[in-house]
């Protein structure tokens, strides 16, 4: 009976099937996954969750959440007008499903928008009483006749940090989807124009070419020079007598046209580093926030500045390593204490060795719960002041703890001291939050934070 | 989508004049057409009419408040959409019989949206055809004015659910109504209930007393008759001024329409254009309205009806059992959650049984004594013809609030689910709340489709005053502020309203107070209610307690 409960009972995708035969073609993916969505959502269905279509006919009133998207650059582009009216942003990026336990989940952004209106609703959690439904059968009052986990929606997505799935290296293609997405809200600060030897097959097209004679936007200017220059040469101008624009002499060569020409683009590049505290108060929710947010950054970079950007990736507890993919990164598995400095240390030391700042824009992406062995936090400041020279943004993500509910952390507090933050405002970003209250959109609220 | 084959077509020529015969009554013209998937991702953000108006978040998927969503019931996606000629939708692969059943569903849909009074103001045109013209209307003006018709569409649509729909359901006089003149309506109305607090033996000596008057010429009767009262109440001119002051301004009118009216944004020569897109979107939310509001009787009584003509119907014997299998899935009632073809079902049955042993009666209520009940039996031949006039005049709460009884709840072993959280075993518990008829029915009532009651004024320099009408549930509190600000840029200057929610903060105090360790706070501290002022200004929303 227990069993029955767990699942959405009746739900219109069991009911959807409407011959032996077909049941299996029926329950497509897409099918299956807005049944997981609903089942995380709500456990059982209402009156308006039945509807003719799905229980009746057996077609599906909506489609794949994926297949929905006629155009989702078309609808972000209209979104981000919105901003531009002076009006909120409607659109709302779906969940980023994270690799499950057998490996199999993908990761997809679902664009969803709500129809906000005025509705009524009870906020139970407040008012002391679980909502109460229908049902049918056997059973006396007060008898318990089923159960379901407490947060469905935390199983499968794993913990982040080492226990992701190992089956699938794939993060790139998936992240690139991501980052589609996650462009249309940020954009790198502070981007300097160096070194720029990339050639990019990247091309814009601008109206810059001339030619004479025909074109499609006559140059006035231009064609008015060469008007001049051509009577000179005919000697209907002379030095010092007054110009008598009647006489002069106008032939089709001397129209000078803008035409389309085709520009390649430079564009600047950079090194981000990603720097995460692995160590061993990071277990669990502060970890999973600073790798959600990491991913989220990544994938962006990898989308938007896809040739221009070199990742590289540290992790540090008490000592710093260089690991050499998002992958290993994203999946390593938590250690003993912590020492900010050392991680500073080593890009210090990566950058000054291999001369990236006078080619490169230097990013650096620092994740940590807040707690640091030294609590003056002297050397950290030190290397964090060498940084300032060549950074062009420098954003730290402190997780706290929920233990460490009152006080700010160890890091906030030396970093304040520090009045780093002050004093460069255009390099440090910082941004503080409780781990356990990250959301996603607490998370890319941080990272706009960030790199604003 | 292409229509359905002339085989499909004549098997269904037959359904209809089964049904028919069995008392159903329905426009004989009639569409079916065969849709794919890709039909299916235009039809349903267009709720299956497909000639509604395009908006651009239809190509989104519309989440209505993520874990929420369960509370904002939405337009119904019905397989048979309520046009004229009724235009139904299938699958291309579905085997013949199984065609036949769900065209009889489909009559008894078609039945029901052309017989039952709350679709009556649908009745009198073809909504696809002047959707169609309203679809060209609003493609033409995006084309003048680009992506500002979007923004009034979708401000529109904010506060569509507003709509005044039991009102336009009694414009036109199709329902009898005493029609009084407004002095003495507000005497009898609200004077004498409400201020008087008269008793019913008071109330009824009145009414002869104004009817005993034989005067023709309502002036004089009128005087006449408030004459005497004037004496002794000298203070009710001084009420029912007041009365009419605070009510004549949204008398009759919804939001959606007093804007139009009012608004001076809206109002002037270069924006009258918006007018065209709010009526539009107000027509569409009027023409669902009768929809969601009689979800369970409609599923029910074409549940009801494909039950009773497919076993009747002789072409598709053998059958039997796998259309079995597919009605049970449809019409059980599941262990927990509410299906209205269920329940919808099971009480039209009920009731037709209940009235066939003349059991709908006064004579039958006042039996206390349970054996009597049961044994009452007075055959009256009734049930069917009873059942047809429930579904001419009953909508989802007239039919529930009335036709719940311990009987039914007893018979169906139905019962309220409650949800408990299990600490030790980090589990929610279903548990059996009650099996008492009350409760049953004050559940179901609870999850039906009500929008809120909103007020409103206008105060101050040109403030849009709006007030909730508090009824146990406050607003959904993260959508208040973007609806406000686009009701704001309808009417074109500051927008307030007024409402009720939780006191959060005071119920933390009081928690603390009381020493309730944190975790049990909310199981200790009773609701504490506050009412609050939101303010739109400049597209900037405050609140403040008031």
């Amino acid at each position: 009976m227990q069993d029955n409960i767990g699942k959405p009972e009746g739900s219109s995708f069991q009911l959807s099937s409407t011959t032996d035969d077909k049941e299996s073609s029926i329950m497509n993916d897409s099918d299956i996954m807005e049944a997981q969505k609903r089942c995380i959502l709500r456990p059982f269905l209402s009156f308006y969750d039945y509807q003719d279509i799905n229980v009746i006919t057996g077609l599906s009133p909506f489609g794949s959440a994926t297949s929905r998207i006629f155009d989702l650059d078309r609808l972000l582009e209209k979104d981000k007008l919105r901003e531009k009216d002076g009006f909120p942003r409607k659109i709302k990026l779906g969940k980023l499903i994270k690799p499950a336990k057998n490996g199999t989940d993908k990761t997809i952004i679902i664009p969803s928008a709500t129809e906000e209106k005025f509705y009524h609703w009870m906020r139970e959690q407040d008012v002391g009483e679980g909502k109460s439904t229908g049902g049918s059968g056997e059973g006396d009052e007060g008898e318990v006749i089923g159960e379901r986990q407490l947060r469905p929606d935390d199983e499968g997505e794993g913990e982040g940090a080492g226990k992701g799935g190992a089956g699938d290296h794939g993060m790139g293609a998936d992240a690139y989807e991501v980052g589609r997405v996650l462009t249309e809200q940020f954009e790198l600060p502070n981007i300097k124009e160096k070194g720029k030897k990339t050639s990019l097959t990247k091309y814009t097209y601008d109206m810059s070419d001339k030619n004479r004679g025909h074109g499609q936007i006559i140059d006035k200017k231009a064609t008015l020079k060469r008007v001049v220059k051509s009577n000179l040469a005919l000697g209907n101008i002379t030095g010092k007598a007054e110009i008598d624009s009647t006489k002069m002499i106008i032939t089709p060569g001397d129209r000078i046209y803008r035409i389309l020409s085709r520009e390649r683009d430079y564009e600047s590049q950079a090194v981000v580093f990603f720097v995460r505290d692995y160590s061993g108060s990071m277990m669990g929710k502060p970890t999973e926030a600073i790798v959600s947010q990491h991913v989220y950054i990544n994938s962006w970079l990898v989308f938007q500045y896809n040739r221009q950007i070199k990742s590289r990736f540290i992790l540090h507890d008490t000592e710093a390593i260089e690991v050499p993919d998002f992958y290993t990164y994203y999946n390593k598995a938590v250690a003993g204490g912590t020492d900010v400095a050392c991680a500073y240390a080593l890009i210090n030391k990566i950058i000054e060795d291999e001369n990236i700042a006078r080619n490169y824009n230097v990013y650096i992406f620092h994740g940590t719960d807040g707690d640091d062995f030294d609590s003056s936090g002297t050397a950290a400041i030190n290397e964090l002041v060498k940084m300032k020279s060549f950074a062009s943004r420098i954003g730290i993500t402190i997780a706290e703890n929920s233990y460490n509910s009152k006080n700010k952390t160890v890091v906030e507090n030396y970093l304040r001291k520090s009045k780093l933050l002050e004093t460069a405002p255009d390099v440090f970003h910082l941004d503080s939050f409780r781990a356990d209250e990250a959301d996603e959109e607490r998370i890319i609220k941080s990272i706009k934070i960030l790199i604003s | 989508m292409e229509l359905v084959s002339q085989h499909i077509k004549s098997i269904m020529e037959g359904c209809k004049e089964r049904a028919l015969d069995a008392g159903l009554r329905f426009d004989k013209e009639t569409l079916e057409y065969i849709v794919t998937n890709t039909d299916m991702l235009e039809l349903s953000p267009k709720n299956m009419i497909p000639t509604l108006y395009d908006y651009w978040l239809q190509d989104i998927q519309v989440l209505h408040g993520k874990g929420e969503y369960e509370y904002f019931p939405n337009n119904p996606y019905e397989t048979v959409i309520n046009t004229r000629p009724a235009i139904s939708f299938y699958n291309d692969n579905n085997p013949d019989w199984l065609n036949v059943m769900i065209f009889y569903h489909v009559l008894g849909h078609i039945d029901f949206f052309q017989n039952n009074r709350f679709f009556e103001k649908t009745w009198d045109y073809d909504f696809k055809q002047k959707a169609l013209t309203e679809k060209r209307m609003m493609a033409r003006l995006y084309s003048q004015k680009g992506r500002k018709v979007d923004y009034i569409i979708e401000f529109a649509r904010g506060i569509d659910n507003l709509c005044g729909y039991f009102d336009s359901l009694s414009e036109g006089g199709n329902f009898d109504a005493l029609n009084l003149p407004p002095r003495v309506a507000y005497y009898f109305n609200i004077f004498l209930q409400s201020v008087k607090s008269a008793g019913m033996k008071m109330f009824l000596e009145e009414v002869e007393r104004y009817d005993a008057i034989a005067e023709k010429d309502e002036k004089i009767k009128e005087d006449l008759f408030f004459n005497k009262i004037l004496l002794t109440n000298p203070e009710f001119e001084e009420y029912f001024n007041k009365y009419t002051a605070e009510h004549t301004v949204s008398s009759k009118r919804d939001l959606l329409q007093f804007i139009m009216d009012e608004s001076k944004m809206i109002n002037t020569a270069e924006n009258s254009w918006m007018k065209t897109v709010i009526e539009i979107v107000r027509d569409t939310s009027l023409y669902f309205s009768p929809q969601i509001r009689t979800k369970t009787m409609n599923e029910g009584w074409a549940s009801y009806w494909h039950e009773k003509l497919f076993m009747q119907d002789d072409r598709i014997k053998g059958h039997e059992v796998a259309f079995a299998r597919i009605n049970a899935k449809v019409t059980s009632v599941s262990r927990v959650g509410l299906n209205p073809y269920a329940i919808g079902w099971r009480l039209f049955m009920f009731i037709e049984e209940m009235a066939e042993q003349g059991k709908i009666s006064f004579e039958y209520n006042r039996i206390d004594d349970m054996k009597s009940r049961k044994e009452f039996a007075k055959p009256t031949g009734k049930g069917k013809d009873f059942i047809f006039s429930v579904r001419e005049n009953f909508c989802d709460f007239t039919f529930l609030n009335r036709f719940i009884t311990q009987d039914f709840v007893d018979k169906h072993k139905l019962m309220v689910v409650g949800q408990q959280v299990n600490q030790q075993r980090n589990t929610i518990e279903y548990f059996v709340k009650s099996r008492k008829a009350e409760d049953y029915k004050s559940m179901i009532i609870d999850s039906l489709y009500h929008p809120p009651k909103i007020q409103f004024s206008v105060t101050g320099e040109n403030v849009l005053h709006l007030e909730h009408s508090f009824e146990g549930k406050e607003l959904y509190r993260e959508y208040i502020s973007n609806t406000l600000i686009g009701i704001e840029f309808l009417w074109g200057n500051t927008v307030e309203l007024e409402t009720i929610e939780l006191d959060l903060d005071e119920m933390k105090k009081q928690g603390q107070k009381s020493g309730a360790a944190q975790k049990d706070v909310k199981e200790q501290v009773k609701p504490v209610y506050a009412k609050v002022l939101y303010t739109s200004k400049y597209k900037k929303i405050t609140k403040r307690k008031i």
